[in-house]
């Protein structure tokens, strides 16, 4: 157990390296002049020169990677270069709320879903299998900022119940939850069948029916236990998406999180705090992706033997 | 076991054919969709002289229905500049359809390539392979395809640039895991035995076994792709200003929500339809061609 804990933790050091590492090439690739942006158009040569030399831009690249790497270790992603503010300092006060829509995403997923999969289940290759499943396929192929628009078409233009922007009370949430938890629910949902319809052909469960168990103990502390596995797993993974859907949702909704932060600071080209966004958010992945494989070999003992 | 009763080995036959049935129709009419709305695509551009850059303010924001001054009807509406909305979205699915069909080969073939190497040969290239896989997975894929088109600037090139590379890795890998199952199999050991060469054995050998699950994956990920393009330039990194695509036509939509719905609504169904028709095609061609992969 010790081992795997261990090998799990330098693959996500790892991982974290190879995503600083790719965010620094991919930024450096910009053609545009950081110190033309902050300084403006314009700034004298001389003064531009001076900015680049107080930057650090005109070190040789492989000092610069040094530096950065070393100031991302302790979170120094360096200041705004809009808002003459600390990047993390932006990211502090976005990643709260982008936490908060994501956790209750993900909640309302596993509330609908859970059961969703269960009623198909148990009703395999019936009406209400076939209605779940094609309900799935269907949200799946949903583009999510189009839903977005259209329950803001809905609920907040035509309807006037829910606001249609920002993060100003519980009500604001509403829509930005529903949006970010629909392909979630698609996946956990077809998940949760699969998983139940295989567990439930295992001996063990023939054995509880032979038994003479009624129906509901067999599939609730039985089958169940065994299906919520790879649920685990599957959850952890497809976090990366919540964080990707993230991105699009709190556009949509103009929500303060730290995905509207990115896209803002593409469009301003701040590329401190893009490659502050990337970094973080590919961390709280990457982290989660950990706590999720632990858990996992927690619960499966055959997982700490595995590789 | 005993002989099952001719009436129920009856039945379970005729159960199998039907289901075989449902499967076809499941390959069929998405296919059929997809190719009337390609057809469309071409087409309908043409035959309505469509510009994407002519603006006719006299046209703008009439409803779907409406008659316009020049005697024509608008049968979808008007966006905000009086451009026809139907004309524009097939114009849309068109750029759609370039997007997915493009990166799909582009990032196909890299992808399988590389895959087949890394299976076959293993060692150093198969670890190189895999961390660099584990690390671009680290990535939620819409975010390092925004993070590069960014750099590299909006143009339907790029679009597809982005996303083979955010997409590679999904065939690498199907077909990485593949070859590692067939590399044991008899007729693989006949054929290295008979004294094939290294190139035979990967792409006579091996790469037929593996058509089969990259054409599922395939399918799959051409929905995704066009969902990922219409994010993109719904975003404002995708294709650039005067090339419609759906995404960049519910975005503009999104001003006018109050006085015309129909702008952000209607291409947003016409993307679904066709995610869909991908959807149930790669669901159905995994039941038909590899029932291992049965997922749901």
């Amino acid at each position: 157990m010790v081992g795997y804990v261990i090998r799990r933790l330098l693959l996500a050091v790892f991982v974290l390296w190879g995503v600083a590492t790719v965010v620094f090439v991919i930024v450096r690739m910009v053609p545009a002049d950081p110190a033309l942006l902050i300084a403006g158009e314009t700034a004298t040569p001389q003064q531009l020169a001076e900015l680049r030399h107080q930057m650090g831009l005109d070190l040789p690249l492989i000092v610069q990677y040094g530096r950065y790497l070393g100031d991302a270790l302790v979170g120094n992603f360096g200041n705004s270069y809009v808002l003459s503010v600390p990047a993390m300092y932006l990211i502090g006060q976005a990643l709260p709320n982008t936490a908060l829509l994501a956790v209750l995403a993900l909640l309302l997923a596993l509330a609908v879903s859970f059961p969703l999969g269960l009623l198909a289940a148990l009703r395999v290759n019936r009406f209400g299998d076939r209605a779940v499943t094609t309900g799935s396929l269907i949200v799946q192929a949903l583009p999510g900022f189009w839903v977005g628009v259209v329950l803001l078409l809905v609920f907040s233009r035509t309807l006037k119940w829910l606001p249609s922007a920002g993060l100003t009370d519980v009500q604001s949430l509403i829509l930005p939850t529903i949006v970010l938890a629909l392909p979630f629910i698609a996946i956990l949902t077809r998940l949760t069948r699969s998983g139940l319809l295989e567990v439930i052909g295992e001996g063990y469960i023939q054995t509880a029916r032979a038994k003479g168990l009624p129906e509901r103990t067999v599939i609730f502390p039985h089958a169940i236990r065994n299906a919520i596995i790879p649920i685990i797993t599957v959850v952890g993974l497809e976090f990366g998406t919540l964080l990707g859907g993230a991105v699009i949702t709190e556009t949509v909704f103009s929500f303060p999180g730290i995905g509207r932060l990115l896209v803002s600071s593409i469009q301003v080209r701040d590329y401190n705090v893009v490659q502050a966004c990337v970094v973080i958010i590919a961390a709280a992945f990457v982290i989660i992706n950990l706590i999720v494989d632990l858990l996992y070999a927690y619960l499966d003992p055959r997982m700490r033997l595995a590789k | 076991m005993t002989f099952a009763p001719p009436t129920i080995a009856l039945h379970a036959m005729q159960r199998a054919r039907r289901a075989r049935g449902a499967v076809t129709a499941r390959i069929a009419v998405p296919l059929i969709v997809i190719g009337l709305l390609t057809v469309g695509a071409v087409i309908v551009p043409i035959l309505y002289h469509y510009d994407p850059l002519h603006a006719d303010l006299l046209a703008r924001l009439k409803p779907p229905g409406a008659t316009l001054s020049d005697g024509s009807t608008a049968i979808l509406g008007t966006d905000q500049v009086g451009s026809d909305l139907f004309a524009q979205m097939m114009d849309g699915i068109r750029v759609s359809l370039i997007v997915g069909a493009f990166t799909l080969l582009i990032a196909g073939v890299i992808g399988v390539l590389l895959g087949l190497l890394a299976g076959y040969f293993g060692g150093w290239f198969d670890a190189v392979l895999m961390r660099i896989a584990d690390i671009q997975l680290a990535f939620p894929s819409i975010l390092l395809a925004i993070l590069i088109a960014s750099v590299l600037g909006q143009g339907v090139m790029n679009v597809i640039i982005v996303l083979s590379i955010a997409n590679w890795v999904v065939f690498a890998r199907v077909t990485r895991s593949q070859v590692m199952s067939l590399k044991g199999r008899e007729y693989v050991e006949a054929a290295r035995t008979l004294g094939a060469s290294h190139f035979h054995l990967i792409f006579r050998t091996l790469l037929p076994g593996c058509i089969a699950p990259i054409l599922v994956i395939a399918t799959v990920e051409f929905g995704q792709v066009i969902l990922a393009e219409a994010a993109l330039s719904f975003l404002g990194v995708g294709v650039p200003l005067g090339t419609p695509s759906l995404g960049s036509t519910i975005a503009s939509g999104t001003q006018y929500l109050a006085t015309a719905w129909w702008i952000s609504t209607l291409p947003g169904i016409a993307l679904l339809i066709l995610v869909l028709a991908t959807g149930i095609l790669g669901d159905a061609l995994r039941d038909r061609l590899d029932p291992r992969l049965r997922s749901a």
